[in-house]
């Protein structure tokens, strides 16, 4: 056990120093990146006046090290903000407060994250069902008709943008067979069937392209395990096709699909905007690009920074699964 | 009535006759060896016993006959019986061919619930019994490693075990030793042999080493091209061969018994090695693989370095060509120390096949050292790449080939060229024939015999083969465990061993002499009960 201790303690400390790393990378990014930010941020009709006054406000005269250890100040201890009228506390870890809205970013995040993980977690669920199944399916009739059909299935899987897959389905589902209202976001907590069915779509259509990836990628690990040397063996001591595909030639497949599937976890978290924007889900991914497009530092950072923090924590949970499933590996 | 009828076999991939009018028949209970080089066709019938080559694209002809089972017409579910129930193979190359994920005990009790209506407790129960019985120790604990955690030899005891757990009449082993070390090769030639004694199990064994078929068979099958060369008793086909072939092949067969020829001339030392030591690992895991080695090597003379797998001899090698810095000691080259690599000290590799760049032509790999001392006249590397190849048996116009067109002699001459590209007055050759067959085996070690003679090299040979070694070496220098346990002239250390690691070593080589080899066994058998 003290094995597994010792790795958990070594990928914390590993994920703070990243996260930092990441977060001093978008600081300097932001600040080198022309452009007149207090300029943005008061808005095209504010006078020379109003402009100076927000650039004050916003410390942006400050030079970048002061800025970035007023960051990390809020971000350990926490942060009093005057708004001009008030003083506003905000608390550890503080993420700062919106150029654009002066709302506190670590609330932010806790509005849309909910949004993303359900979206993202959902669609993992359908694309790890879809993919694994249709992977071994066509392992299984490898060279027949049938896995031909999978195989242009698959490739025209990947192939069309999620708008299209979106689009079609909604237009199908929703408008011409009338099966689903429009999606829109109901959390889970407040009527769990409803947050199912109004995903739904969503899930489908992300799943939908990711799905293909992973058939092609279990299809593949299959194929190679059942070249193997141990494949043979059993086959030569007359153990049946199923259980050759099933229990030896998909265990192949476990160590390539966990390691897509962490790094699609991730980035998808942050990174379904397209997803997000077809179906009006106020995720993560929908609220960073905006806050991109008016250079919002605060929300950028913070947006940043926790799906940096769901990269890793994804692939932190694919190397345990990996050493679970395949003993010769050691967590280190 | 016989345990296997095969009639009139041919086996075609594609354009390709792999086996071509094969017959034979095996009694029940005796030991028949196909024996043959790579491409012979013997493992393809090995497959056919079992009716492996179904839905491979293989076309089948003739007629296969096992335990009472028509192969060729046999439903999917008799064949299914048959195999491993009532014929189990013994695979080669036991780290692959286990699944690595899963428990050994595990998988030898999936094969006994295919033939057997049993629980998983019963299934288990009868794989440690067989674990224990092919001399697993502490086999209800080891039966849940997983094939990674056993050693070579235990991963083929492993193997056998499955073979055994349902008792079948016929034990079909396709190169059982050949990925082992010779101690261990003799162990589970022994194995077999007290099994079959025991159980009364055929055996058809498939293996290139007509010393294991000596040691292990009744009767022998030579093949070549897919077909019969000659079949007989073993003792009538090993002690008066009657094809040519045959002849040929045994006397391409290096005997441990053989003295070497006398070499040429000895000139000054030309590299001498003080008390070598490498480390690898930090920490609690650092151990030495070769620890506190001394050694000299003279002009025009070969030392032969020979030791099993992980007793150092490739780490000392590769300190002697300075691709590894020594952890303690030094390399003296022309009484001068010594650092890194230069072009006076070649090396020549095991594996001819990843030791040459695929993407390029042979004759640019051989052109590497000319190029890396500087030369750039391209029509004089041209001409020299082609003089080194014409030196070890190619032609000239070979070097605008590509390494998969090369036989894996002719590739391991490639190798040999692109060593003597440089010059060198050493060359360090690691096991440079140990993936070669017999004859191709003969070919290469005469020719750097004959490369020796005519350049007044000094030659470091590698091997863990003791015959070919003595073959070679005028001194040999024994490793165990990263020591040198003794060295000294080749016939003394060979006729007159003093440690007795050399000796269980050499006790350990199969004879060609079936009589020979009875001895021995009752011999292994007092050195290991002592």
């Amino acid at each position: 056990m003290t094995g597994f201790g010792g790795f958990l303690l070594r990928r914390a400390v590993g994920t703070v120093i990243t996260l930092l790393a990441i977060s001093v990378i978008v600081y300097v990014v932001f600040y080198v990146t022309p452009g007149n930010v207090a300029q943005i941020t008061c808005g095209p009709r504010c006078s020379p006046a109003q402009v100076h006054q927000v650039a004050e406000q916003l410390h942006l005269g400050d030079p970048l090290y002061a800025r970035y250890g007023d960051f990390l100040q809020g971000l350990f201890t926490g942060h009093d903000y005057s708004t001009g009228t008030s003083v506003e506390h905000c608390e550890a870890p503080c993420l700062g407060l919106s150029y654009q809205t002066d709302q506190q970013v670590t609330a932010l995040i806790l509005t849309k994250l909910p949004v993303s993980l359900s979206l993202v977690l959902g669609a993992m669920v359908l694309w790890l069902l879809l993919g694994v199944g249709t992977g071994v399916l066509s392992a299984w009739r490898r060279g027949r008709l049938s896995e031909r059909v999978l195989t242009a299935v698959t490739l025209a899987g990947t192939a069309t943008p999620v708008f299209v897959i979106g689009l079609v389905l909604m237009i199908v589902v929703c408008g011409e067979l009338r099966l689903l209202p429009f999606p829109q976001y109901v959390a889970l907590t407040d009527d769990p069937e409803q947050w199912a069915w109004n995903l739904l779509l969503p899930w489908l259509s992300l799943a939908l392209i990711e799905a293909a990836t992973f058939a092609r990628l279990t299809r593949a690990a299959m194929l190679e395990t059942l070249a193997e040397d141990h494949i043979r063996t059993f086959r030569a001591y007359g153990v049946g096709e199923r259980a050759v595909i099933g229990r030896h030639a998909l265990r192949g497949a476990f160590a390539p699909v966990i390691a897509l599937n962490a790094n699609n976890v991730g980035s998808a978290v942050g990174g379904a905007v397209l997803t997000e924007t077809l179906f009006g889900l106020p995720g993560i991914g929908q609220e960073l690009v905006h806050a991109v497009k008016v250079v919002d530092l605060p929300v950028v950072v913070g947006m940043v920074l926790v799906i940096g923090f769901f990269v890793v924590l994804a692939n932190a949970v694919a190397d345990v699964l990996y050493a679970v499933a395949d003993r010769r590996v050691v967590l280190a | 009535m016989s345990l296997v009828r095969v009639t009139d076999l041919t086996v075609d991939f594609g354009g390709l006759r792999a086996v071509d009018g094969l017959s034979f028949t095996l009694r029940p209970g005796a030991a028949l060896a196909l024996v043959g080089e790579s491409g012979s066709g013997k493992s393809t019938v090995a497959s056919a016993l079992l009716g492996l080559h179904r839905d491979t694209g293989a076309r089948v002809g003739g007629a296969i006959e096992v335990a009472g089972v028509d192969v060729q017409r046999a439903g999917e579910e008799e064949l299914r019986g048959l195999r491993g129930g009532r014929a189990a193979m013994v695979f080669q190359d036991p780290l692959s061919s286990l699944d690595p994920y899963y428990a050994i005990g595990d998988q030898i009790a999936e094969v006994y619930r295919v033939h057997h209506r049993a629980s998983r407790r019963a299934a288990r129960a009868r794989a440690v019994e067989v674990l224990d019985r092919v001399g697993i120790p502490d086999a209800p604990r080891r039966s849940r490693s997983r094939p990674h955690e056993f050693s070579g030899g235990m991963r083929q005891r492993a193997l056998i075990a499955m073979a055994l757990a349902c008792r079948p009449d016929l034990l079909i082993a396709d190169e059982p030793t050949t990925a082992l070390d010779v101690t261990v090769q003799a162990q589970i030639l022994d194995l077999l042999h007290t099994l079959r004694e025991e159980t009364g199990t055929g055996l058809l064994l498939v293996t290139h080493d007509v010393g294991v078929a000596a040691e292990s068979v009744d009767e022998v099958l030579v093949m070549r091209h897919g077909r019969v060369v000659e079949h007989g008793p073993v003792a009538d086909v090993l002690g008066s061969p009657a094809e040519p072939y045959t002849r040929a092949l045994l006397a391409a067969v290096p005997r441990v018994e053989a003295a070497r020829a006398p070499s040429g001339e000895r000139g000054e030392v030309v590299l001498e090695a003080t008390g070598l030591r490498r480390e690898f690992g930090r920490g609690k895991g650092a151990f030495a693989a070769v620890d506190d080695v001394s050694l000299t090597v003279r002009r025009g003379e070969t030392l032969g370095i020979v030791g099993e797998s992980g007793s150092g001899k490739t780490t000392l090698g590769r300190m002697l060509v300075g691709l590894l810095e020594p952890t303690a000691g030094e390399v003296r080259y022309d009484g001068r120390a010594r650092a890194g690599v230069r072009p006076d000290v070649q090396m020549v590799f095991q594996d001819p096949v990843s030791s040459l760049n695929p993407r390029r032509t042979v004759g640019e790999s051989v052109a590497d050292p000319l190029r890396a001392r500087g030369e750039r006249d391209e029509r004089l590397i041209r001409a020299r790449v082609g003089e080194l190849l014409e030196r070890v048996g190619l032609e000239r116009a070979h070097q605008d080939r590509y390494p998969h067109e090369f036989s894996g002699g002719q590739r391991q001459r490639v190798g040999i060229a692109r060593a003597l590209a440089a010059e060198p007055r050493v060359i360090v050759c690691d096991e440079p024939v140990s993936a070669l067959d017999v004859t191709t085996q003969a070919q290469v070690v005469a020719l750097l015999g004959e490369l020796q003679r005519e350049l007044g090299l000094a030659l470091v040979f590698v091997a863990h083969d003791l015959a070919v070694v003595r073959q070679v070496s005028d001194r040999v220098a024994v490793m165990r465990g990263g020591r040198i346990v003794e060295s000294g002239p080749a016939d003394q250390v060979y006729d007159a061993p003093r440690d007795p690691y050399t000796r269980r070593l050499l006790a350990a080589v199969p004879s060609l002499d079936p009589a020979v080899a009875a001895t021995r066994r009752t011999a292994r058998r007092e050195l290991t009960e002592v």
